[in-house]
């Protein structure tokens, strides 16, 4: 426009020659901080990230993203004792996430749908051997098939799932889950042998041509109690009732069922006794708050008519009864005996007392080591015998089913790394994004979803899944509680509150760039990120 | 927030965009293709509110009017920062003529468009008008009262940061109480700007009963949005004010420019509200009512309060002057609270 | 088509006949009549397509006019007086910005004391404003003028002030020869902007220019002015080709061909000093007289030219700049000196705040000048009875009292002055 007036009339937006960028003195930079969530997940979920994909109602996605670290989420969904949920930092805004009930909903759209896991690109022509179809075995031949290694799971017992099927109550896993979930692995060409005991695992190797082998026994032997007792009182252990619900011929406990010990397994098996009409009385030698089992379960239990004796050790069984001391906590916390006694009727009492693992097929592995009835591994899942690596109960560790998966999942990148004739290298970790990076105003007030739970009468006499799962539109709502901690949600706050138009969007699914041309350094869009993924950094020069 | 189409549970309503939403909820600002009215390379300081107030604004009215839109500016910060020569900011046809007659600019516009659209043009052209606080309730207070009065067809948006910045931080008559500013400083008898003087200009434009006024603040841009689209829905004079908060100014630090602006609000010191034809019509409600003394302690404006000996009367004045706003306003949902 | 009607209403017509888009005003005497006449007719569909807005204030009413003309509306607004200085900051930003507006200026004396009648202070305390200024003489000349002043505008992108005289012209009757549309309309076409705000070429107008481009500015300010000077006169001639009479350009020598004395004035005052002109020319001096249109640009090469073989020029102005003298008579000075021209040259402040300009003064007056008896700077029918008896009061005591109102008092007895 040669005709405009000189100076006065300007061109529009030309002020882009004048790069303000140069102002600054601090720049912002996108991180990506690890969730308390997942820093916190045994089985190593990126816990956010598939949240994220539920988040958009793209559920197969979501699943794709889980089952990455994690083949059951069906079974999780209602075994996992969700640690992430302690960790959540919307737990202290209102309730943490329901994550698990979110993971259960994908494990079981997963089911419905018939979603398939991925299976290799690649075969290494590598053969690795899996004793034990439990959590840890099962989880350790997915990665491991995944990664292109032949597997072949040599399993004692009759079915797969090991502590999952004999160990948790059908009432909290049903076993149409559990089959689903197991035989989807297999569907990935992993052999199974069931109903073979290996005896020497080295002889078996040599005979199978293995490469490397994964030892996933469970802790199925019953820890003993000494009790004094009668030539006809039945004393029977916890695992074997468990188990013995699975087979043909139910375990005969009678109507007065004492359980013996304070962990989750006693109150699976006071709960199962209850749905066989008996009535259980937990017998406890301390208060409820040392209880090691978890106290939603301890409260579902009490809810279904379970009586619990606290502070009460047996002292001997008879034919019909049994005598408990009382007992009271010492200074330290200890339970002191009183000598006070009480009688009780009972017509078995089952030892809920912890177990052990069955560790007969190491005998004679040179290198390999024992101690307190676990085998010793190093930081990569080996024991002393190359190539013999170990993991779930079998080795020293807090056992659940999650810590389980976590191992095999472990278990199968070292061993994939060893056959490889390299190391696995975890990546480092994220700084933390905890509660004080988030800028919570953001989030709007939103209580966690309640799962539907079975009503008390079926409770207490069926063995129908206590804990419904989320609908569509629950689990929706309950994957956007997620505060998406530490990780850009693509919410466009930077893109809006920026005073510069010094952010660039790249478009869904790219996030977001910072334009340091333009940007002054304000650090508004670090000071109005959610989710706490802006950085202030200093500059340098 | 007054405005809430969506209930939107992992990042609520109070977000620019989201990804989840579908597009058409979704705010102005977070739309890739967004006018940026005010362009890049803008002279304002870091973590100024009024450059973030004038884009979120302006692109709202752009949005509205399908890029049908004229502005005409008042002298101050906003004028200064965006158009000094060679360079200007806008991206819409934009004038700046003089300190106190951004409105009567406008008027003329408006009287000149609507000629042209008599005469055969076709696009449904719209004007606003945009000044400072000091540009607004003083020295342009005249002008604005007669663009009211005649009722032109002006939208005027008023971005007040309660003082004259642009020339040192001096008083204006939206400075509010206590504030330290170059011609109040926190000496004498009345440290700080006096109590009892300065005017709240929403209540003068709602006098003149004008079809629309309104407030807003940066903190919540779909609140802002929604009022200036809503803001276009009428012919005749409308007012829209927005707290800015100026970094330098209040003496706050340059992140926490849209966190005063939120305290602003919750603490009811600014109360957030529409009106038409000078009726209250609705209210945004405080979510998380907080003392005063949340928005005043991050200011060095209120330093002089927090001393060895804190100001204690006059916090209690400014606590009263909230709550004050908190039952004249509404400010309050009482079936939420 | 020759109607018998007041200068108001004249210009009310000639201005109705430019086909303005955008007219705004606040009264103020004595412009009243114009913006009444401009309203009305607005109102009663007579102009169509234009907009008639009442402001709050003459500052709003310049502002509304930078709007509007800013937009591409030929935009027209009046004022005088208080109201010219109420609008000033306004008026040197639509100059600035280079906004073809067109303001029509009721000549009145500036208070205080205030004082409705006419003189010319209000228009010359504008002169550096970047306006273009053309004062009228007659009706005729006013009602010409504001054709002209569109076209100018337009073309040059600059605002001109049309100054008439308040009363003497706005609220006289006389015959005026109102063109018609068709003749307007041929000659001043459509509003083409060089600057406009388009939504579909959008800039900014208005731009904070520094130091390194201010000077510039201002002298393409004052280029504008110098093409001026040659367009003035090209559209009078124009005019007089469309509309059959002689109306506008620079300057309007009167009897100058051989006058050893020539009088320079401005406005409606040039009619009583033409006639005492001729009543001297009866007896036989050798006096003209040459009455300058456009004051600003001040056309120093058509003054020098018209004065240059008279010995004196005497320049009556109606206007006074306090502490020095005259205005007009320093800028006609400047349009000979250094050009080796010997010319004495006196200044007559006249006519101040309505004071009627007689010719039994005038003629005393001339008659002076030509014995070159006049002093350098002389003040029309001074009462000098009053002022002294002022000034006596003032050295007497402290709390004299305000002037204005003590010299009223004074003149009171002797109240035939005003007549």
């Amino acid at each position: 426009m040669p005709n405009k007036p000189f100076a006065i009339t300007l061109n529009p937006g030309s002020s882009l020659a004048n790069l303000t960028g140069s102002w600054r003195t601090e720049r912002p930079v996108y991180v990506d901080r690890l969730p308390p969530c997942n820093n916190t997940c045994p089985a190593g979920e990126d816990i956010q990230g598939w949240l994220f994909h539920a988040e958009s109602g793209n559920y197969e996605k979501a699943w794709q993203h889980l089952t990455r670290d994690n083949p059951f989420p069906a079974i999780m969904g209602r075994v996992c004792y969700h640690s992430c949920e302690g960790a959540c930092n919307r737990g202290q805004l209102d309730a943490p996430v329901g994550i698990n009930s979110v993971e259960r909903f994908l494990g079981d759209e997963a089911i419905k749908r018939g979603w398939k896991l991925a299976t290799p690109e690649v075969e290494s022509g590598k053969h690795v051997l899996i004793v034990g179809a439990g959590p840890s075995g099962m989880s350790a031949a997915y990665h491991l098939r995944r990664l292109g290694h032949r597997v072949t799971v040599i399993e004692a017992g009759p079915l797969l799932g090991g502590m999952m099927r004999f160990g948790i109550p059908k009432y909290r896993l049903p076993r149409d889950v559990l089959d689903a979930e197991m035989n989807r692995v297999v569907d990935m060409g992993v052999k199974v042998e069931l109903n073979t005991k290996v005896d020497d695992i080295l002889a078996t190797m040599k005979e199978g041509k293995f490469d490397a082998a994964f030892l996933a026994v469970g802790a199925h032997i019953a820890k003993r109690a000494f009790i004094p007792s009668g030539e006809v009182s039945k004393i029977v252990d916890a695992v074997s009732v468990l188990r013995s619900m699975e087979g043909e011929d139910k375990p005969m406990l009678g109507r007065r069922v004492i359980v013996y010990g304070g962990g989750n397994t006693a109150i699976d098996v006071a709960r199962t006794a209850k749905r066989m009409g008996a009535e259980p009385i937990i017998v406890y030698r301390r208060t409820r708050d040392k209880m090691p089992a978890h106290d939603f379960e301890i409260e579902e239990a009490m809810q279904e008519g379970v009586m619990i004796r606290w502070l009460s050790t047996i002292k001997k069984a008879g034919d019909t009864s049994i005598t408990i001391e009382k007992m009271e906590l010492d200074s330290a916390g200890f339970p002191q005996p009183t000598g006070q006694f009480e009688t009780l009727e009972a017509d078995s009492v089952v030892l809920a007392l912890g177990q052990d693992v069955d560790l007969g097929l190491l005998d004679n592995v040179p290198g390999l080591e024992v101690a307190e009835g676990v085998v010793q591994v190093d930081a990569n899942m080996m024991t002393g015998h190359a190539g013999v690596f170990a993991g779930g109960d079998m080795v020293p560790t807090e056992r659940n089913i999650t810590i389980g998966v976590g191992h095999g999942k472990k278990a199968a990148r070292n061993i994939d790394a060893w056959l490889r004739g390299t190391t696995y290298v975890a990546p480092p970790k994220h700084q933390v994004a905890t509660f004080e990076k988030l800028n919570t105003w953001y989030y709007t007030d939103a209580p966690k979803t309640v799962r539907p739970m079975l009503d008390i009468i079926r409770r207490q006499s069926t063995f129908d899944e206590v804990q419904g799962g989320l609908d569509e539109s629950t689990a929706l709502f309950e994957a956007r509680r997620c505060l998406s901690c530490g990780n850009c949600f693509e919410c466009d706050n930077c893109y809006g509150v920026c005073p510069d138009n010094a952010v660039i969007k790249l478009g869904p699914g790219k996030r977001f760039e910072f334009n340091y041309d333009y940007c002054k350094g304000c650090g508004m869009c670090a000071a109005e990120c959610p989710c706490g993924a802006i950085n202030m950094v200093p500059e340098n020069n | 927030m007054s405005f809430q189409p969506v209930k939107f549970y992992q990042t609520g309503t109070f977000t620019v965009g989201n990804r989840l939403l579908v597009p058409e909820e979704r705010s102005v600002q977070a739309n890739m293709e967004r006018t940026n009215s005010l362009n890049s390379g803008h002279r304002a300081c870091q973590g100024c509110g009024e450059a973030l107030g004038a884009r979120y604004a302006i692109d709202a009215a752009m949005h509205a009017t399908n890029n049908q839109l004229i502005a005409a500016n008042a002298t101050g910060c906003l004028e200064v920062f965006s158009t000094p020569y060679p360079e200007t900011s806008w991206q819409i046809p934009w004038m700046h003529s003089l300190f106190g007659n951004a409105p009567a600019v406008a008027t003329g516009i408006a009287a000149a468009i609507k000629i042209k659209r008599q005469k055969g043009l076709k696009d449904d052209v719209r004007v606003v008008a945009q000044g400072g606080d000091g540009g607004t309730t003083d020295i342009g207070f005249g002008c604005l009262s007669g663009m009211f009065e005649r009722n032109d067809d002006v939208l005027y948006i008023c971005y007040d940061n309660g003082g004259y910045m642009n020339t040192g931080v001096q008083r204006s008559s939206a400075t509010p109480p206590a504030a330290r500013t170059a011609t109040t400083m926190p000496v004498g008898q009345q440290p700080g700007n006096v109590f009892g003087q300065g005017k709240f200009m929403p209540a003068i434009a709602m006098a003149h009963e004008i079809p629309y006024v309104a407030t807003a603040t940066v903190a919540d841009l779909r609140d802002l949005e929604h009022k200036v689209k809503k803001a276009m829905t009428f012919r005749g004079a409308r007012y829209i004010h927005i707290l800015v908060p100026c970094p330098l100014g209040w003496g706050a630090a340059s992140q926490d420019t849209i966190k005063l602006s939120r305290l602003a609000k919750e603490t009811g010191t600014f109360p957030v509200f529409e009106a038409e034809y000078g009726e209250l019509t609705n209210s945004s409600k405080i979510r998380r009512v907080l003392p005063v003394e949340e928005y005043l302690r991050p200011q060095k404006r209120f330093a002089h309060l927090f001393g060895k000996t804190p100001a204690v009367a006059t916090l209690v004045r400014l606590q009263a002057l909230a709550d004050k706003n908190i039952r004249k306003y509404q400010l309050l949902d009482k079936e939420a609270n | 088509m020759l109607k018998q009607m007041e200068g108001s209403h004249a210009v009310a017509e000639a201005v109705a006949l430019c086909r303005p888009e955008v007219i705004c005003a606040y009264p103020i005497s004595p412009q009243t009549h114009i913006v009444e006449g401009v309203g009305e007719m607005v109102k009663a569909g007579k102009i169509t397509n234009c907009e008639f807005i009442n402001v709050e204030s003459e500052f709003a009413a310049m502002s509304v006019a930078i709007g509007s003309s800013a937009t591409g509306a030929r935009t027209y607004t009046a004022t005088a007086s208080q109201g010219l200085l109420f609008m000033v900051e306004a008026v040197y930003n639509a100059s600035g910005l280079g906004l073809p507006i067109v303001m029509t200026v009721a000549n009145r004396a500036i208070g205080a004391p205030i004082n409705i009648w006419n003189d010319h202070s209000d228009s010359i305390s504008q002169r550096d404003s970047g306006w273009i200024q053309l004062f009228a003489e007659t009706n005729q000349e006013a009602l010409d003028l504001h054709i002209q002043a569109f076209k100018l505008a337009e073309e040059l992108s600059l605002p001109v002030m049309v100054c008439m005289d308040g009363f003497i012209l706005t609220h006289a009757y006389e015959r005026v020869d109102i063109p018609t549309q068709e003749q307007v309309d041929a000659f001043l076409p459509p509003y083409e902007p060089r600057q406009v705000l388009d939504t579909h070429a959008p800039v900014s107008i208005g731009a904070m220019v520094g130091p390194e481009a201010f000077t510039e500015v201002r002298y393409l300010a004052h280029e504008k002015q110098m093409q001026a000077l040659d367009l003035i006169p090209k559209l009078a001639g124009e005019f007089k080709t469309i509309f059959g009479r002689d109306s506008g350009g620079l300057v309007r020598p009167y009897r100058t061909e051989d006058a050893e004395t020539i009088v320079i004035a401005m406005g409606s005052v040039l009619g009583t000093i033409k006639d005492t002109v001729d009543e001297m020319r009866d007896a036989g001096v050798k006096i003209g007289v040459l009455g300058v249109i456009s004051f600003r640009p001040f056309p120093l090469d058509a003054v020098r030219e018209a004065i240059k073989h008279a010995k004196r020029v005497v320049v009556l102005e109606k206007t006074f700049a306090v502490g020095i003298g005259g205005i007009l008579a320093t800028d006609v000075r400047t349009s000979f000196f250094g050009f080796g021209i010997q010319i004495e040259s006196y200044t007559v402040i006249a006519g101040l705040g309505g004071r009627p300009i007689t010719k039994a003064s005038l003629h005393e007056l001339f008659e002076k000048a030509g014995r070159d008896d006049l002093p350098r700077l002389t003040f029309l029918d001074l009462d000098w009875k009053v002022v002294n008896k002022q000034l006596e009061r003032e050295r007497k005591m402290r709390r004299s009292g305000p002037a204005a109102e003590n010299i009223l008092r004074d003149v009171s007895s002797t109240a035939a002055h005003l007549g």
